[in-house]
This record gives structure tokens, sequence and C-alpha cells, in this order.
């Protein structure tokens, strides 16, 4: 699908990164507001396939040279070795743990390893969602 | 230790493809230290007290992998040990290592012991259920040896099932023992015999682990599967088909004598299935032309008898006599004579291969004459048979007197005219057995000479050494019994008869030769005169063998049973399963329907309440429209487009939904899906077939209008019935009553996954992986156009 | 409300079933795309939709008045996986028309491959 229209390219540039950015934000925000590993993923994906119908294929992956095999897989493995740290420590397999840190510009922040869990989710979900439209997309 | 002993050899196995594949040096030497030193081991714990010892698997459900060497294990792990030493020196020399894939063969040898070990040794009847299978499954492999053979295949899986068949029975024996005293470790429940009696399942349980050792152990009429074990390669058969696997079941019996010989339906079927087993596979041995076979209706024969003596054995459970006790030779004749048995059937198996393995057949019509040929097999063929037959000087000799003693005692028992029969049968039985063994001797190196497909001449020294090595245990043990009885016998029995012997002194039997013109001096003397002229006229009588037609057999019996199991229920299977997914659909959606409302009616769930209903606002009037126009607009659509369109407004209404109801991560989500989705089907667009009209018929629409309509309704009516009703309080209370002290969160859903139910998200992020792998897979990796063919066929 | 989407629900059901029994490829995807969404509204509504608060943690926001956040957790998954599934049917779909030339369930029955 290769448009020529220059409205639409200009736009689209902008509102990638502020998706992009609105993504970050509600995977991050996910765990006291509402959001989380799987909106964000989906809403990367959906800035990524914004992308797609702006530009072709093949320009959108010189510009994100991802493979999302790779990445999916790195997101299953993180979201399992969370699960594994609670294991290796003698405790259930899947037991989370948190405290809070007061962190230099964020100040009194909440670190848990949840968010690492949830890192893998929102992986996995970009790289599924991906694959499944890149392996339509191209298929000729 | 103790343990590690048992696992030694499926250790070892590990090694056996590198040993194969790196080593010149034939494979078998690696395998014969294994029982070397397991055999050495067994043999310095002889007159060492009891010991135990236990893995714990699962503390909660009482699982265990245990070791308890007693008088019995013990006797049971040198009779493996050894015997397995010697099978495996036999079959160095045996198997080729050039031509045979000898790696699989010693990994299965090796997991068989272990099976073997653990089933001797295990006190938790579990454990001793997993061995008891284990042994099942390499005895499958093993005689599923030259696979590309028909014959190998079929005899396995028949071997197969009919164990496992048994195994599983008595897996539910097991079950019932375990729910009536609590514990799952035998010697536990030997303490509760009292209570074990008491139980309305006693006499179940009794026939149910009895049918496990009936069928283990080939008794009638089960034993069809031991005459098709005989594809197994030679080493094989000796080992696991006459001196190992097939005693399990004798081991099983005189294991749980101790619990069930209380009960009389136990005594009786052991004693008399053990008889008709001993005399059916003596009469139909003389039958068999293959030497494999003849020595395979032998072995059935003989556990018959071993098994008919546990039966007796029994019985003395059920007199007051205490050491004067009628039958307390049986238990020891029972245990003395597999010994024996294993001594001068493992010869007799080897003699067997080699002369397989040097002249190229089996068949004992082609046979005869080799006498001269091949002195040494001759001799100990003739030290093996003739202390089959029972004949002095050969331990076989006493074992067939104590018998004899056995079988007369056993009419003390029971004052009924059957019970006169005992002895009798047994006599008959022997006499079948004597003939056998001139016939397997006679056949092979008397007589003319034929034409053979290999010249023959006498095997090499190495094949001869464990042959050699069983024969002269058959002399030595005729001259001192004692010795080997005292150490080995003996502690054994008193796990058989606990009830008359406390200690190994107890036992007061002292084996000899010669004891005066006694009743069983007269029954040898008798077998030996009728046997010999029942040979002399063998060409007279064998027509009987041709009396009974093929078709009436046990083995047509299992066949049709197979085909029933098979063939059958493939043809009842297809009528239902026509590969119409859409007919499958509707069974599924049918079957729904009917359990979901039969269940809401015989529970009486129907209800209906407009308590605690929400308020409809403008919107979700709104709202509903939408929704219900879109559907009706998929439903009706005529174009691709309209339809994956009106698909889209459905979703985002859905969306709109989980907004009203404040769900706004669901919201969310749903809107990003739902754009992704548009997206995809758009993508997709060009390689979708049109939206097609394969269904103008009417009936056709009706019937799934019906269906459909069904699944509707009761769909609503569980709705309606789910909010009129709250049996119970929701679970959300917990969450969210913890989800910032414990969980350390503010958005419940949120935490919910990632956290309370980790577990969920980890296997759905794992789903959708695999899906799309799979469209990937789907996508990418077709085959090209030209090579359609050559891959798959 | 309840009583209201309960009968839009069964609505729902009724159109993905309908779809789903069709010969036709495509309308059976489609069916399975109504279904899950029909299948979310039910759980949703299984429990309770008078809140007045969504289950997030807030001042001034009790416990009662939120709501229930399991179904809400429960469908989330769900909708994600149907996503999946949906674009595995739709792929199978395509790749099958390619492949057999038909989009008729009928005539894509399997074949026995007997021995």
């Amino acid at each position: 699908m290769k448009l020529n229209n220059v409205i639409m390219r200009t736009m689209t540039q902008m509102v990638f990164f502020i998706i992009f950015l609105f993504s970050i934000h509600i995977f991050l925000a996910g765990h006291f507001a509402p959001g989380g590993g799987f909106v964000g993923g989906l809403l990367m994906s959906c800035a990524i396939v914004l992308l797609l119908i702006t530009f072709d294929l093949k320009t959108v992956q010189n510009l994100l040279p991802i493979n999302y095999m790779v990445l999916t897989a790195s997101g299953l493995a993180l979201a399992l070795l969370t699960a594994c740290i609670s294991a290796f420590a003698g405790e259930a397999f899947f037991t989370h743990y948190f405290d809070y840190f007061t962190l230099p510009l964020l100040g009194k922040t909440e670190l848990h390893t949840a968010m690492l869990f949830d890192t893998g989710v929102y992986l996995v979900v970009v790289g599924v969602t991906m694959i499944i439209i890149q392996s339509i997309g191209g298929d000729e | 230790m103790q343990l590690w002993m048992i696992f030694l050899p499926v250790l070892a196995a590990l090694f056996m493809p590198l040993l194969f594949k790196k080593i010149k040096l034939h494979t078998g030497w690696f395998v014969f230290i294994v029982p070397v030193v397991l055999v050495s081991y067994y043999v310095s714990k002889i007159g060492e007290r009891a010991s135990y010892a236990s893995w714990t698997w699962v503390a909660d459900l009482q699982l265990k992998i245990d070791s308890s060497l007693d008088g019995l294990g013990l006797l049971f792990s040198i009779l493996i040990s050894g015997i397995g030493a010697l099978v495996v020196l036999y079959s160095i020399f045996y198997l080729d290592k050039t031509k045979e894939q000898l790696h699989n063969f010693y990994i299965y040898l090796l997991l068989f012991m272990t099976a073997m070990l653990g089933v001797v040794q295990s006190d938790n009847v579990i454990s001793l259920y997993l061995f008891w299978e284990l042994t099942s499954i390499s005895s499958f492999l093993l005689i599923g040896y030259w696979f590309t053979r028909d014959g190998s295949r079929f005899g396995a899986l028949k071997s197969m099932m009919i164990t496992v068949f048994g195994g599983l029975l008595m897996l539910g024996g097991f079950l019932i023992l375990a729910n009536i005293t609590g514990t799952l470790s035998i010697s536990e429940m030997m303490l509760q015999t009292s209570v074990i009696q008491e139980s309305p399942y006693f006499t179940l349980a009794a026939v149910l682990v009895l049918l496990g050792a009936l069928t283990k152990s080939a008794q009638f009429p089960f034993y069809i599967w031991l005459p098709d074990a005989m594809e197994a390669p030679t080493p094989v058969s000796a080992y696991l088909h006459s001196a190992t696997m097939v005693k399990a079941g004798i081991y099983l019996v005189a294991r749980f004598t101790p619990i069930f010989a209380y009960n009389t339906t136990w005594i009786w079927l052991i004693v008399v299935l053990g008889l008709i087993t001993l005399f059916w596979g003596s009469f139909f041995a003389t039958k068999q032309r293959d030497l494999k076979g003849i020595l395979a209706f032998s072995t059935v024969s003989q556990l018959g008898m071993i098994m008919s003596m546990l039966g007796v054995a029994a019985m003395s459970y059920h007199v007051e006599d205490g050491v004067e006790n009628v039958f307390k030779f049986a238990g020891f004749a029972a245990l003395f004579h597999l010994i024996n048995h294993s001594t001068f059937k493992g010869a007799l198996f080897m003699i067997a291969g080699i002369i397989d393995h040097e002249t190229g057949t089996r068949d004992i019509r082609k046979l005869g004459g080799l006498m001269s040929i091949m002195p040494i097999s001759f001799t100990v063929a003739m030290i093996g048979s003739l202390s089959m037959a029972g004949l002095p000087p050969f331990n076989g000799f006493l074992s067939k007197e104590l018998f004899f003693t056995t079988m007369l005692n056993a009419q003390d028992f029971s004052f009924a005219s059957i019970a006169t029969l005992i002895p009798v049968a047994a006599w008959i039985a022997s006499i079948f057995t004597f003939v056998y063994c001139l016939y397997f001797v006679t056949g092979i190196f008397f007589g003319k000479q034929q034409e053979l497909p290999k010249k023959p001449h006498e095997a090499p020294i190495g094949m001869l050494i464990s042959p050699i090595i069983l024969a002269s245990f058959v002399v030595i043990m005729f001259f001192i019994p004692n010795v080997i009885t005292d150490a080995l016998i003996k502690p054994a029995v008193l796990a058989i008869q606990p009830n008359l012997f406390v200690a190994v002194s107890d036992v007061d039997i002292h084996l000899q030769a010669w004891h005066g013109f006694v009743p069983e001096l007269w029954m040898t003397l008798g077998v030996i005169a009728v046997g010999f002229a029942l040979f002399m006229t063998v060409k007279h009588w064998r027509k009987i063998y041709t009396i009974v037609p093929e078709w009436f057999s046990l083995n047509q019996l299992y066949r049709r049973m197979m085909r029933l199991a098979d063939e059958d229920m493939t043809k009842l299977s297809k009528l239902y399963m026509t590969g119409s997914i859409r007919m499958y659909f509707i069974y599924m959606f049918a079957a729904i329907v009917v359990i979901v409302l039969s269940t809401l009616f015989i529970k009486d769930g129907y209800a209906f309440s407009t308590d605690n209903v929400s308020k409809i606002g403008p919107f979700d009037i709104a709202l509903v429209v939408v929704l219900v126009v879109g559907t009706f607009t998929v439903l009706f659509a005529r174009t691709r487009l309209t339809a994956i369109i009106a698909l889209g407004v459905v979703g985002y209404s859905v969306a709109m939904f989980f907004v009203l109801f404040n769900a706004p991560d669901l919201a969310l989500t749903q809107l990003s899906i739902e754009t992704v989705s548009v997206a995809l089907f758009l993508l997709a667009f060009y390689h979708l077939p049109k939206l097609s009209r394969h269904e103008a018929r009417l009936p056709f629409k009706l019937g799934n209008f019906v269906i459909a309509a069904a699944v509707g309704v009761m769909v609503t009516l569980m709705a309606l019935a789910a909010h009129s009703q709250k049996l119970l309080p929701s679970i959300s209370e917990y969450y969210k009553e913890t989800v910032y002290k414990e969980a350390g969160g503010g958005n419940i859903v949120n935490v919910i996954l990632v956290d309370y139910r980790g577990f969920d998200t980890l296997f759905e992020i794992t789903v959708l992986a695999l899906a799309g792998m799979a469209i990937f897979g789907m996508i990418k990796l077709r085959r090209k156009k030209g090579e359609h063919h050559n891959e798959t066929k | 409300m309840e009583i209201l989407m309960a009968f839009v629900i069964g609505f729902l059901f009724f159109a993905a079933i309908y779809l789903i029994l069709s010969k036709s490829l495509l309308r059976i995807i489609i069916g399975t795309g109504l279904l899950s969404h029909g299948a979310h509204m039910l759980i949703l509504t299984m429990g309770g939709l008078g809140s007045d608060a969504p289950p997030v943690l807030a001042d001034g926001v009790s416990n009662s008045s939120m709501a229930d956040p399991l179904p809400q957790a429960l469908i989330l998954t769900a909708i994600v996986i149907s996503f999946g599934v949906t674009a595995f049917f739709l792929v199978l779909a395509y790749r099958a028309y390619q492949e057999l030339k038909t989009d008729n369930i009928d005539e894509m029955r399997g074949e026995e491959h007997d021995e």
C-alpha cells in the first residue's frame, strides 16, 4: 500500500510519536491507573500499524529494524524469569516483591517485580501483533 | 546406597549410545559390569537383617520410592542380577555388534533391570505399580526389538495389552487396600489384616491383585502372550520370559499372601488355576514345533506349578498347628522350585538360542542327530531337561518331590472330593512334563541328522559359558541344597508364612534326596514309567491336538477382542465422526443446550428477579440499538466489506459498553484491539474468499436457525438466572482489600493480571506467541510449487 | 439494564451461532468474532453492572461502589486471546482457500488416512 499523500505522511510522523509516548505512559501507569502491558502493547502496535498504512512494509522495516520473533521470545523469557525469581529465593513460584525507593528526579517511586512481568507481556503483545500483521501484509 | 542400586542400571543406560557409537568393543562388556556389581552387592547382604530405605516423592500423598530388602526381596534381587549377568554375557556372543542396534537393546535391558529390582523391593504400592508397568513396557520394547518383523510387533503388542490390562486391575486392587487401611505401605497393611478381612471389598481386592499376577505370570487363561513373546532375541526370552519378569506375578502372590491368605477365594483360584496352567502348558508343549515354543509352554506350565504351591502355602493360615502345620513345606517348595526353574530353564533357553544360531533353524522337525556334533550343548541340554523332568541327580528332582509332598498335603485342607483330585492332577501334569522334556532333547540331539540351513558345529566357548554355569548350578544344588536354602530360601519363606515362622531357625526343613519309600517316590517312579510309555507312542496320540479346531482357541478370542476394539469401534465412530465440522458444531451446541437447560431445570436454577437492577440510561438505549443494528447488518451483509465494517461497529459499541460499565481497562483494550482487527481484516481482504452463499436451501437455514435460537435462549436464561440469584459473595472483596497492602498496586484489574493470577497471564501470552508462530508458519513456510508430492509421502 | 443486556447477549449468541453453522468460511470467522463479543458481555453482566466507579483505588471511592474487578480481568485476557484466535482463523481460512480453491466447509472434509 504505497500512498503518495504528503499530509498523511507528515501527520503520521508526529502522531506516531504521540501514540508511542502514550503507550509507554499507559504501560507505566498500569499499576495504579487504567492501563498496563496489554493495552500499552496494543497501542504500540497500533502506532506501528499506522506507519505501515502510511508508508510501505519495507520502509517501516528499515525504520524499525526489529525482529518481532526475537521480541516475542524475549518477552516470554522475561515473564517466565520474573516468575522464577521467587522460586530461586525459595518461595512460591510467582511471588512478587515491591518496595518504595526515592529516585533522583522522580522522587518517591514504587519499584515492583510485577512491572518486569508486565514488560514481558508488553513485548509479547507488540511482537505477536506485528508478526501477524507483517506476515499477512507481506504475503503476495 | 540401597536405592541407588535399583537405579544403577538405568543410570548406566544413559551412556549406552555413546559407548556403542564411539568404542569398538562390544557394548555388552560395559553392560556386564552392572549386574556383576549388583549381584555382589546383594550377595553381600545375605544374612543381614532386613533393611529399608526411601526417598519421599510426594509427602502429602504418601508417595515414596522405597526399597525394602527382606528375605523375599533379596532372593528375587539376587535372581534378577545373577541371571542378568549371565544373560548379558551370553548376549555378547549372541548379538553381532556390526549388525544389531546394540545400544537400543541394552538400554531396554537395563531399563528392565531397574524396573524389576524396583518391583521386588518396593514397599509402597504405587511405586510397585509404576515399576510393574515399567517391566511391561521394557518387555514390549524388547519383544519388538526386531521391529521390522510382523511377528515381533504382534507379539509385543499382545504381551503389552494383556500385562497392562492385568496391571491396571492390580492397581485397582491396591487402591481398594489403601482405602481400607489408609496406608500405601505393604508392611503397614499387613499389620491391619483383621481390618482388611472385615471389609466387604476384601474378595474384590484379592481377585484384582491376583489378576495382575496371573496376567504377568502367564497363567491360564492369560498365558497366550508368552508363546508370542518368543519373537524376542533369545537372551531376552531367557531373561525376561522365563527367569525374571514372568516371576513378578509369583512374587506378587508371595508378597501378598500374608494379607490375602485368609480369603478362600484367593486360595482356590491360585491352586486351581495353577494346576490347570501346569497341565495345559505341559500338555500343549509337545504339540509345538518351535524349540522356543516348547520352552515357552514349558515355562507356562512350570509357573503354574509354582503358583499352585503358593496357593497351598496360603492354606497354612487356616489351620492352627504351629510348626507341625502340614502346609509348612509349600512356601519353601515354591521358592526352591522358582530358583531351580530359573537355572535349568535359563540353560535350556540359551541352548535353544545356540541351536538357532549354529544351525539356522528352530524347527524341531528339521533338527536331529546333533549329539556328536555339539557335545557340550547336548550335555547342558540333557542336564536341564532331566532336571525339569524331575530326575536325580539334579535339583529338579528335589523340588518335584517337594511339589508332590505339597500337593498330597493339600488334600487335608478340604474334605471335598475335589481336593483328592489335586495330587492326581499334579501327577498327570508331571507325566506330560516328562514327555516334553524327552521330546525336546531327543528331537534335537538324537535320531538322524538332516539337511540344515547352516552347517552345524559347536558354539564358541563364550556363548557356552553361561549355560554351563547354570547347568553346574543344577547339579551342585542337588548335592548341597541346604547351603543355598539356608542362605536364601528360609529368610524368604518368613515373608510368605510369618504366621508359622518368626526367625530363620524356625524353618526346620532339611532337604535330602532319599527319604525312604514314601508316596512321593512312587509318584516319581510312576511318572517315569507312564511318561516313557507315552513318549514312545507319541505318534499314535498326537492326533489329539487336532481335535480342537484352530478357531476355537484363546488366541482367536484375543484376536476377536482386538478387532472389536479396533476395526468395529472405528466403524462405530465413523457413523458420527463424518469429517464435517458443521456436524460437530451441531453436536456440541445441541449438547451444551441440553446439558445446561436440564441442569437449570433439575437444580431448579431458573430465576427471574428485578431486584438490584441498574437503571437504563439514554446512552445505554442508543448503544443497544447500535449493537443490534450492527449485528443484523453482519447477518444480512451481502459483501465482505459490509460484513467486516459492521463487525467493527459491533466491536466499537462493545467498547463503549465497557466505558459505561466502569471498565476503563477493557474499553482501552477493546478499542485498540478493534482497530488492529479491522486493519487485519482489511490487510487479509485481498486473500479472503467472497462472501458466498452456499446455504441457499430453506430447510438448511431453518435447522441452523433453530439451533442458534436455542443457544441464544439458553444464554439469556443463564444470564437472567445468574443475575437473579447470588449464592455466594464475590471473591473480589479479597482483592479489593489486599490490593494496596499486599500487592502494592491501585488498579485492581491489572494487579489481578500480573500478580494474583499471573499464571493465567503467563499462559495467555504463551498462547498468543504460539498463535503468532502458527500464523507465521502458515504464511512463510509454505511449500513451493513442484515439491508438492515428494515431501509428505 | 441487566435484564435488557441478557436479551442483547442472547441475540449476539444467536447471530454468532447462526453464522458459525453456515458453510462459508468468512461467515464462520465473523461468527467467532461475534461469539467472543457476546461472551465478554455475558461475563461482565454476570458480575453486575450497577457500579459507580471503576475498580481503581482512589480517594473517596468505597470498596462497595467499585465495579467487580474479577470479571474485568477475565475479559481482558479473553479479548486478547480472541484477537489471537481470530487472526489465526483468518489466516487458516485464507490459506485453506488458496490451497483448496473452495470456501465451502462441506467440501473440506478431512480424508481418512488409514495405515
